[in-house]
């Protein structure tokens, strides 16, 4: 109710992209271009060891002979990857050791996206509420990761990716491009060259999380790609809640987001990882402007009964391209996936997950609920599969599109392999428009039109928004309602 | 309260209500019946704003302030309530989600603060009782699944829930067996008051045994044409309302 309450007052008051704002502080550039060169640049600036370097630079190679992919329901001008910065970052000389050596116009800037990055802060909130962890990226670098030292004392480690280099090599070294090997994809290997930052996790064996953990991207700079990179690994029997919040500022150019997501599940260990994604959709009339998702996210249950489950929410970026999958190798192993994907004005959606069964008895769930308004276009693209071994695999899949107004599309692209006689796979989906007579229904008992449509919307959603961690489902419920403000009428 | 004045309405390029002119005063039940196609549901989506009706001529008012020119939602939060024939189901929000909201909506427009969560619980609690609605029910999506009685007494509830000051019923006793719709009635008549007036849309004279109306009117080709006490709609339930619909002609 108090959600209900909360997202018709947040479209009140906002009207239009709440997250535009561009952060002024100093930066330092890469060179514009990409070349074997600012690969090396890159890998120098944030004093990797050589044998990151090499692993880059062999990326590298690979990607100059690789061709962009076309298969999706998207289209764009052709990227010039020559025309864009592969690294930027808020300039200070070193890193900072404590947030009151951090610039305070940065502190602003994660002030107004509204993350809290002063433990203390968080602390002094409600008692008994729950804490979360962040690290806060922003362009190519982590700027700060809060609740280090409470995590360390029950052995988790969390912090950026490239400090992950550093200081554990060995872990790195074992699992980074374990799930997406360098050249899985164009994206995920251009991914691999330059990858600037991203968030690192290591939950030891037994070991259950205390907190959230989250991370917060941001782009600022003008004309720069971000290429993350995230590696979460949950040793045996243990489980952690992750959650990446994304937002970027109002430009005219499009900007690639090309970001690699590795999860590592073993035996009877358990990840929820959650994305709210809001980047600059791009301008709602003329459709100028905008990032390109074009992001690859995998997890691999490695070992018998891990399990992983993906929740999104994507109502930002001009083109999302993306499908959280799940690897399930392990036997009794389980992979679940939550989507909320909202497109409006010119957006464009190509997303979906694939659920690989390797393993006997591996079970997997898809809801999906696809919105589409304005001149956009949602597809949702997933494959279901399972080899020869994975007897008793078993999925269930629900692929929901709803249509708002009369110049938008969606589209349902499902794949299913079954190459065993003891797979049971069911596929449900409908596609409803958000009629007229229920929008009058609702403000005939009073509701204006925005209300009635957030109402209705977030019924339609509401069996993913369960998914997400409390204080994030009021979140995203309130950016589903913005994202699609205007859209009737 | 309820005061129309020859009011012409049009769905596209038809014409479907022609000069209708009706009073309701506060206090009062009338009744609208008629045959097929007489404009009875036109003149309740008409009152209640829906789109796609346009108004040609005429005017509606309910204490003696404008209700055209309104916005649904302005017209409901003035106390304008519609029980539907054919109520819409809200996939994946509760009814009490749903009905919670409306009652919100309806008190900010009106500039009160919101109900609390136990007077609402309270209150919910109680109209369900009394419509043998099993509260379970209430935390299911509204109307999704529901049988057609349960619908209608959703709609009654709504009603008692958000206490509206003029009522239209339209065809509210149609796919209702006989214990519902004494339910239904009773719940209706329940809301008789002296500061609050329905108008009652049926084709049969049953549902009138159980709300007795002040008034029955004849509708045939969008105007009213007859009016009189309730023994009218006895009348007409003997004689059939061929005489109306050729006069009308």
């Amino acid at each position: 109710m108090a959600a209900v309450k909360e997202t018709v007052q947040a479209v009140a008051e906002l009207e239009k992209y709440e997250h535009g704002f561009v952060t002024d502080i100093e930066q330092e550039f890469a060179p514009k271009g990409l070349n074997a060169d600012i690969v090396r640049f890159i890998s120098a600036k944030k004093n990797e060891p050589e044998w990151m370097l090499e692993w880059r630079l062999a990326a590298f190679e690979r990607w100059l002979a690789m061709d962009e992919p076309d298969w999706a329901r998207v289209s764009y001008p052709k990227i010039d990857y020559q025309d864009a910065y592969y690294y930027a970052a808020p300039s200070t000389k070193e890193g900072p050791k404590s947030l009151d050596e951090v610039d305070p116009e940065l502190l602003e800037t994660y002030k107004k996206l509204g993350i809290p990055l002063r433990e203390q802060e968080v602390l002094a909130g409600v008692q008994g509420a729950p804490k979360y962890a962040v690290d806060a990226v922003f362009d190519s670098v982590s700027v700060v990761t809060t609740f280090k030292k409470e995590l360390a004392a029950v052995g988790v480690i969390f912090c950026s990716m490239s400090e992950a280099i550093r200081e554990h090599p060995e872990l790195v070294r074992q699992y980074l491009g374990s799930v997406v090997p360098v050249s899985d994809n164009y994206f995920a290997c251009l991914n691999s060259a330059v990858f600037s930052d991203g968030s690192f996790v290591y939950v030891p064996p037994g070991v259950r999380c205390p907190m959230e953990l989250s991370t917060y991207f941001r782009i600022n700079a003008a004309e720069s790609g971000q290429f993350e990179r995230t590696l979460i690994i949950a040793d045996k029997g243990a489980y952690c809640s992750y959650l990446e919040g994304c937002t970027a500022p109002q430009r005219d150019e499009n900007q690639l987001h090309a970001a690699v997501v590795e999860l590592v599940i073993l035996e009877d260990a358990e990840i929820k990882y959650s994305t709210v994604q809001n980047w600059y959709p791009g301008d709602p009339v003329t459709g100028k402007g905008g990032i390109y998702n074009f992001v690859t996210k995998r997890a691999d249950c490695r070992e018998d009964r891990a399990k992983v489950s993906w929740t999104q929410v994507e109502t930002g970026s001009a083109i999302t391209w993306k499908y959280p999958s799940c690897i399930l190798r392990g036997e009794g192993s389980s992979g679940e996936f939550y989507s909320i994907a909202v497109t409006n004005g010119h957006q464009q959606a190509d997303t979906g997950t694939k659920m690989i069964h390797l393993g006997a008895n591996t079970k997997s769930r898809i809801i999906s609920k696809g919105i589409s308004a304005g001149k956009s276009s949602n597809t949702y693209r997933g494959l279901v599969s399972a080899h020869p071994k994975a007897r008793g695999a078993r999925n269930f899949t629900q692929c929901d599109s709803l249509l708002i107004g009369k110049d938008c599309a969606a589209h349902t692209v499902p794949y299913i392999e079954a190459r065993n006689g003891q797979s049971v796979f069911e596929h449900e989906a409908t596609t409803t428009r958000l009629s007229e007579d229920q929008l009058f229904y609702c403000r005939q008992r009073g509701l204006d039109e925005e209300a009635a449509v957030a109402l209705l919307v977030n019924g339609f959603v509401r069996e993913v928004l369960q998914e997400l961690p409390m204080e994030f489902a009021v979140e995203a419920q309130k950016l589903v309602a913005i994202s699609l403000e205007g859209s009737v009428g | 309260m309820l005061s129309i004045n020859n009011l012409h309405a049009s769905v596209g390029d038809k014409p479907i209500l022609k000069g209708l002119t009706l009073d309701v005063p506060a206090g009062e039940v009338h009744a609208i019946m008629g045959p097929n196609g007489a404009g009875k549901s036109t003149l309740s989506y008409v009152l209640t704003g829906r789109d796609g009706y346009e108004v040609t001529d005429g005017s509606a008012t309910l204490d003696g302030v404008d209700l055209l020119g309104q916005e649904p939602e302005e017209r409901a939060a003035r106390g304008l309530y519609l029980s539907f024939q054919y109520p819409l189901e809200i996939p994946g929000v509760p009814a009490l989600t749903f009905i919670r909201t409306a009652v919100n909506a309806q008190r900010k427009a009106r500039g009160e603060a919101e109900i609390s969560a136990p007077e609402f619980l309270k209150k919910a609690r109680a109209v369900a009782g009394s419509l043998k609605i099993d509260f379970e029910m209430l935390k299911r999506a509204l109307n999704v699944s529901f049988s057609g009685g349960e619908k209608k007494r959703m709609e009654i509830f709504q009603m008692a829930m958000l206490e509206p000051r003029f009522l239209i019923l339209d065809e509210t006793d149609s796919g209702l067996d006989i214990d519902a719709l004494r339910i239904v009635s009773e719940g209706v008549n329940a809301m008789r008051s002296p500061d609050r007036a329905m108008l009652v849309i049926t084709h049969y004279q049953r549902l009138l045994d159980y709300i007795r109306p002040d008034r029955v009117h004849v509708m045939s080709a969008g105007r009213i044409v007859a009016s009189g006490g309730p023994e009218l709609a006895h009348e007409l339930e003997k004689e059939g309302y061929d005489k109306y619909v050729r006069a009308a002609a």
